[in-house]
Formats: structure tokens, sequence, C-alpha cells
């Protein structure tokens, strides 16, 4: 992890994104390796870690008994900050998720997004020099999700790390500068997000309806392509040249060309098969 | 096994936990005082008065006065070990309270230390609004009665300690209705609350005071509140002081072992 990076951590469910968060922020144990937070090591200072570290976590665990302004000054006092400058602090980060007119609401009256961000501020109350990020925009709508995309970048922006763990691949590609994407505990591939697609997938993919016809015709022409439920995906160089080639010879109803994402670098990694 | 016994590494931090209960204990001030008013007026008046008007004498002493030190001890007993079941379970499972403290410098043995003070404090508070009830209706010595205060801490820590270690192992909230029918009613029934030990079979007295911790907060209450001081007391004492250490040390390692994966 360099300084002033936003590094990301993508990967199925189960591949131990969160185990790895746990472990940097010093809550769980280490089976084996080794590991170093700010050259220090969490079995032997974890209080000193953990005070300069922010967390958001996945689940949502507000103080339910408090309101938004107690919730922040109830968790300064964890980290030992002076109630004066907790109660700047406090107000500022209000301000800075746009919360400040919820003040004295009790958190049951909180929308999911207004708790996200409330937790955002809670993780900063301590001016953290690593920010850790479990999912940060789960289960949040569009808007929210911007919102938070936006206050990430400010803060990327002021110079802070981020570590983050992430399903939605686009929140990846929009805010890691580097990343890993891991699976069952073992890290497949590491760099910048562009590097990554531009090494492992195809510059462009053309998606065509999977009928008969069109894989009889895939076949017979000696195209590799990829099966993705309804629609086979057939990665190229060139996107135009192939589309204009498929629907020459293999006349498909359905057709379409887009660049390469960091979803297929993902799914080609990982596989296509659920997990739980 | 290992560890069990191990000194878990508490700092001070702990009492940032206590704290955090003590606000949301006054911001439902009126809900939490009111009860022990309420229950020493309805232990007095029912057991008191009522069942006292057929005893109305033990030992030579009147019944309302003898039972008045248990009507304390069985609050410190409550007060203690239901703050650290289920009101600890709520925290811990279904608040998701002691996830986000040990993401800051608090450890899960502070959390749990602090947890444990707050259930001691609560007994220690219980028993301070109930003894000027009692002592409005003259049944309880003074000032000898105000040593109830701080044996209510330490029997406080007790129960707690013996609380946290059921919350630590209970699979669900549900069946920490266990300990709470068939260790609580029990003890409340059998430890020299309402009738003097020695009325019991020679066995059940010497189980009771082996293993029935409020038998000890009991037999030290009475001796304060009737200003009946006995060497005795220094061995429940000794008894509480060893159980609540050993109870308290157990039940944090308990709770690591729970909460850390």
């Amino acid at each position: 992890m360099r300084k002033g990076e936003v590094f990301g951590f993508l990967g199925p469910n189960g591949a131990g994104k969160t185990t790895t968060m746990k472990m940097i922020q010093c809550v769980s144990p280490r089976s084996g390796g080794a590991l170093s937070v700010f050259g220090l090591d969490p079995d032997k200072s974890p209080a000193k870690i953990k005070g300069r570290i922010g967390v958001v976590p996945q689940e949502t665990n507000l103080d339910p008994d408090f309101s938004c302004i107690r919730n922040l000054l109830t968790y300064a006092r964890y980290f030992d900050i002076p109630p004066r400058a907790a109660q700047e602090r406090a107000d500022d980060l209000l301000a800075f998720v746009q919360l400040t007119e919820k003040r004295d609401v009790p958190i049951d009256k909180l929308s999911g997004g207004m708790k996200r961000r409330l937790i955002l501020a809670r993780a900063l109350i301590n001016r953290p020099e690593l920010l850790i990020l479990d999912e940060p925009t789960i289960g949040l709508d569009p808007q929210a999700r911007h919102l938070v995309w936006e206050k990430l970048r400010l803060l990327q922006a002021q110079g802070n790390t981020i570590v983050m763990t992430t399903h939605y691949l686009d929140e990846a590609s929009r805010l890691c500068d580097r990343l890993v994407i891991m699976d069952a505990g073992k890290i497949l591939v590491e760099g910048a997000p562009a590097d990554l697609v531009r090494q492992h997938a195809a510059a462009e993919i053309v998606e065509v309806e999977k009928s008969d016809r069109v894989i009889a015709c895939l076949n017979g022409e000696n195209i590799p392509y990829e099966d993705a439920g309804d629609m086979v995906l057939v990665p190229t160089g060139s996107a135009q040249e192939l589309a204009r080639t498929l629907l020459d010879r293999c006349h498909p109803e359905k057709l379409l060309t887009r660049p390469a994402t960091l979803e297929d670098v993902f799914l080609k990694l990982t596989g296509r098969r659920l997990r739980d | 096994m290992a560890g069990l016994f191990s000194i878990p590494p508490v700092t001070r931090r702990c009492w940032h936990v206590w704290h955090r209960n003590l606000i949301v204990f006054f911001k439902t001030w009126k809900v939490n005082f009111f009860p022990p008013f309420i229950e020493a007026f309805l232990y007095l008046f029912a057991i008191g008065l009522g069942i006292g008007t057929y005893v109305q004498q033990i030992d030579g002493v009147p019944y309302v006065n003898f039972i008045a030190p248990a009507i304390l001890a069985i609050s410190v007993m409550n007060s203690a070990f239901f703050e650290c079941t289920y009101g600890s379970y709520v925290r811990m499972y279904y608040q998701k309270s002691f996830d986000a403290i040990i993401a800051t410098p608090l450890s899960i043995e502070d959390v749990i230390a602090g947890e444990l003070l707050w259930g001691a404090t609560r007994s220690t508070m219980y028993v301070s609004i109930m003894l000027p009830v009692l002592a409005a209706f003259g049944v309880i010595a003074l000032p000898l009665s105000l040593l109830a205060i701080p044996l209510a801490f330490l029997g406080g820590m007790l129960f707690a300690g013996i609380a946290m270690c059921f919350t630590a192992i209970t699979p669900s909230i549900d069946t920490l209705n266990y300990p709470s029918f068939l260790f609580i009613t029990p003890m409340m029934l059998f430890s020299g609350t309402f009738f003097p030990l020695n009325l019991l079979p020679a066995t059940f007295q010497y189980a009771a005071i082996a293993l029935l911790p409020l038998t000890h907060v009991v037999s030290i209450m009475r001796m304060l509140t009737l200003s009946s001081l006995s060497w005795t007391a220094l061995l429940s004492l000794a008894w509480m002081a060893a159980a609540a250490f050993i109870f308290c040390v157990i039940s944090v390692n308990l709770m690591r072992r729970r909460l850390i994966v």
C-alpha cells in the first residue's frame, strides 16, 4: 500500500476480503504470514494501530440508543478525543456528510443512505491516516451511492489513504488507483483497473444472442466465444469489424458492442459459478 | 480449556464502555429509577406486612426487618444478572455495539470489563435507591446499613461475572431463560432470604453456602441492616471476592473466544 492511494480488494463472496480487512484493523488474528500496519505489529500494538485507522464496516452498527451527534461524540470518547475537540469535529463531519439537519435525530429515523453516511463520518472522527471501507455503498440507491463516491474522492484528494472492498466493479474502476482480485484467500491479479482490463480482457466485447443458429455459425467460423446466460460474449480487438462479420454471416437478431470492463476481467478470473 | 483462567489485559479504556451505558441509563432515568422504589414498597407490604402478620418474629427479629436485607440482596443479584445477560446480549448480538467499539483502540477485554463494571454499578444504584425507602420504614439499622452500598458493588461484580459467562455460551437470547429460571429463581428462594437457612436439612445448608452466591450476600447484608456483625462476615466476603474475581476472568476469556474469529 502506498500513502495517499485508494486500494481495492475485489473477489466473490467467501474470497477473504472482509477477513483481510479485519486482520488489518487488528480484530481478527492471523493464521499465518506477515502483516505490518504503519510498520507496527497488530499482535503487539493493536490499540496504537486502531487509533490511527477509521473503519466503515459492512454491517451498519451505529448505536441505536443515541442520536446522530451522540453517536459521533460517544465514538470520539473511545479514541480519547477531548470533549471540546470532539464536538467541533462531530459538527464538521455531520456537515461533510450532509446530515447537519439530522443532528439530533435518533438512528432508527434515518434512511439506509443516511446511516451509511453517518458511519463514514464516524470512521473519520479520529482523523485516520488509513480509512478501511468494507463495501461502503452496499444497498444504497444510485443517488446515495454517488454522494458517497463524491465524499470518498474528496477524501482521496485530501491525501487520505483508503483500503476498500466492493462487489460493485464500476465502483472499483471509478475509485481505486490499484486493486487486487482475490478468490479463496489467494490474490489472483494486482494492478490499476485500466491495466488489468488491458492485460486480462480484450479491448472490446461483442455480445450476441445465444441461439442455436448463432452458436453454430460461431463454431463454423472458428470464432472463440464465452457463454454468459442468454447472450454469448465475443472478445475482440475491433468490435466494429467483428460486428460487421457476424451480422453478414450469422444474422443475429440482437447484437451490441461495448468496451471491455473490469467485470469481464473479474468473471474471467473467478468464473461464473455462483458463490454464497 | 487453555487460557480460560488467564488474566485478561484490561486497560482503563474499559470505563468508556461503562460511561456509554451510564449515559443511556440517565437518558431513560424515569424508567430506571421508578422500579427500585416500587419494588421496595411491594416487598415490604406484601411479604413484610402480609406474611409478617402471621410470622411476626424470626429469631427475635420482626419479620419485616428479617426480609429487608434479603430484598436488598435480591436486588443486587437481579440488577447485575439481568443487565449482563439480556442487556449485554442485546448490545452484543442485536445492536452490534461490541463490533463497533472494538474497531477503536478498545479491545474486546476492555468492552467486557466495562459491561461487568456497569452491571455492578446497576446493583449499586438499585440498592442506593432502595435504602432510603427501607430507612423511612425504620426496618434497617443506620448508619451501618450504608455499607450495603459498597457491598452491592462487590455482589454486583459477582453476579455480573456469572451472568456474562452465560451470555458468552448461550446460543440465543431465548436460552438465557434457563439460567434465569433454573438458577436465579431457586437462589432467590433458598438463600436464607425469606426464611432462615437453618430450617433446611444440614446437607442443603452446606450446599447453599458452598454453591449459592446469594447466601453470602444475604448473610452479610443481614448483619449490616440488623447491626449484628460477626466474624463469619469475613468468610462470606472472602468467598464473594474470590468467586467474583474468578467468574469475571472466565467470562472475559469466554467472550473473547465467542467474538474473536
